[in-house]
């Protein structure tokens, strides 16, 4: 039973060109971001001469695991406008990329269960009205009326205590995002090369001239890092350092339903996330795995206690099956915001640490990293999140709001 | 689930335990000579090994001690189990910083 019609697809995607011996620059990683970069490098700035490398096929990373909730209800002023920006760009992307990728603008609610949760929520809900981010306060009823399968009983251990809510926030295809970026990059020149992993990278002094891959070595100009998890990998190849830690964060699906989910429900405290996508799966995420690791795959307790907690809230879940699980690598930081901007090297620029919230950043991460690339500089809205910021102290403490707890 | 020999108390399941981070990675010795740079590595950059990688965990539902183990990173294997104190076995000498990055001065573990 599907909820929705997935739209067709355009006859041509994109073409799979051997790699050139050169390039004004290159972008490893060919995720949503990767993607999204080269998109606006070639939109925005002319350069069509580039390449994205892909070390295995294009958006297989954490692109196609995540679970695309799309919001921007963050705490502080440089979160605010960066999510923010990045959530009028995806009211605008499918029209300018000539595709439907789904966008559903179905709402997020994120529950309060204690009296910390609530001081924490309604003052998020101000700040977020203070940037002109749509939030609201919801109580237990109004989240009932919303959502009314959600159990908001006082007798459960974790009781509803009432909820955030954003009605413009919600979840769209992730493959589709993918394949609109794709698609459009080809149509600009962009060379999309996959199977084409980075090995190394040659410097000249402390300038990057070219990067050594699987499939030979190429020159460039610039390059820029779009690698989530990986990136300290990188990072460490070209001979610097960054605050990032990589965990696995693994999302599991039920067998295809009736619709009954109306909109996204998150839950930092009991630490579930559910959705129904579009053909009728219940989508669900919970938390990373404590440990550092790099294993596309989670722990089974984690699973566990996610399915505790969602049954105890949705009831009407205890009889559905878990159909398919999965992992991807996140990269995490200390603050829980993102580093996009300059690295130590010379022409190199490094975008990373979205952590378990990238996704819904993908078309204001490519939009400022372009300009980041393009200008040698920072765009207004990236500045703030520079690697820098770990050493003057200006971060960006996102953990109440990132919602994955990490 | 992973199963963990805590060096008190035995093999135990994971759920018993807390991860700790990297393990290794002293207070500064004199910190009152770091430099923003220097206090920034001691605070906020850790190794992200992709391989064996030496890691605290505490034994939070058993013993409540500290303890340190090399696990690989991308198998999950556990290939040592060492108290606080001593040194990591020569298999976790792949884990040290690689020494084309210099360390800051005075965060050196
Ligand atoms: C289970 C799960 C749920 C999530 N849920 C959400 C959510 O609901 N909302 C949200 O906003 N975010 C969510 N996220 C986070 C989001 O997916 C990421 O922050 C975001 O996708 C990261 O950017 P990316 O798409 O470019 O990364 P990726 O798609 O991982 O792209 C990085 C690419 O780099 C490639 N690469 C790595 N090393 C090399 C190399 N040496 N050479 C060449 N290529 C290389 C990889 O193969 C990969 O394809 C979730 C993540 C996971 C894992
Ligand atoms: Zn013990």
């Amino acid at each position: 039973m599907s909820t929705e019609h997935l739209p067709e697809h355009p006859e041509f995607l994109w073409r799979n060109p051997d790699p050139k011996k050169s390039y004004d620059a290159v972008i490893v990683g060919g995720g949503g971001h990767g993607l999204a970069t080269a998109y606006f490098l070639a939109k925005n700035h002319g350069m069509t001469n580039i390449a994205i490398l892909e070390k295995g096929w294009l958006a297989g990373g954490n692109m196609a695991r995540n679970t695309t909730i799309i919001r921007s209800n963050y705490l502080w002023d440089e979160s605010a406008a960066i999510y923010e920006h990045s959530l009028k760009l995806w009211e605008i992307l499918p029209e300018e990329l000539e595709y439907d990728f789904l966008f559903s603008q179905r709402g997020v609610m994120n529950l309060a269960h204690t009296l910390g949760d609530v001081r924490e929520s309604v003052r998020r809900v101000g700040a977020n009205q203070l940037n002109g981010v749509d939030a609201e306060w919801l109580d237990p009823k109004q989240v009932k009326e919303l959502c009314p399968i959600l159990n908001i009983n006082d007798n459960i251990r974790y009781p509803v205590m009432g909820a955030t809510y954003q009605p413009r926030a919600g979840i769209a295809k992730h493959d589709h995002v993918a394949w609109a970026f794709a698609r459009k990059c080809d149509e600009l020149g962009v060379d999309i090369i996959q199977n084409c992993e980075v090995t190394g990278f040659i410097k000249d002094g402390n300038r990057v001239t070219g990067v050594k891959t699987s499939r030979g070595t190429i020159n460039t100009e610039k390059v820029g890092l779009c690698a989530a998890g990986h990136s300290s990998v990188l990072a460490e190849m070209a001979g610097f350092r960054l605050p990032i830690q990589s965990h696995p964060l693994q999302a599991l699906v039920s067998e295809l339903h009736e619709p009954v989910h109306p909109t996204v429900v998150m839950s930092n405290h009991v630490h579930v996330y559910v959705s129904q996508a579009h053909k009728g799966e219940l989508v669900m995420g919970a938390g990373v795995d404590s440990y550092n690791g790099y294993g596309q795959r989670g722990s089974f307790h984690v699973i566990e206690e996610q399915m505790a907690a969602a049954v105890e809230l949705f009831p009407i879940f205890a009889r559905a099956h878990v159909l398919r699980t999965w992992g991807g690598i996140v990269d995490t930081t200390m603050d829980a915001s993102p580093i996009v901007g300059l690295s130590p090297v010379e022409n190199m620029y490094v975008n990373c640490g979205w952590g378990t919230g990238g996704f819904k950043g993908t078309p204001a991460a490519g939009l400022t990293f372009a300009h980041t690339i393009a200008t040698g500089t920072p765009h207004t809205l990236n500045k703030p999140f520079s690697l820098e910021r770990f050493e003057t102290g200006a971060l960006i403490d996102e953990h109440g709001a990132a919602a994955v707890a990490h | 689930m992973l199963l963990f020999s805590c060096p008190n108390c035995g093999p135990r399941n994971e759920t018993e335990f807390h991860y700790g981070g990297q393990a290794h990675v002293a207070y500064p010795e004199q910190p009152e000579q770091l430099s923003d740079r220097e206090w920034a590595e001691y605070l906020f950059y850790r190794e992200n090994t992709k391989g064996l990688f030496a890691e605290r965990w505490v034994h939070s539902a058993g013993c409540r001690k500290w303890f340190n183990m090399v696990r690989d990173t991308v198998s999950y294997e556990i290939k040592a189990v060492y108290r606080m104190g001593e040194q990591p076995p020569a298999i976790a000498d792949r884990t040290q910083h690689n020494p084309s990055i210099p360390a800051p001065e005075g965060a050196k573990s």
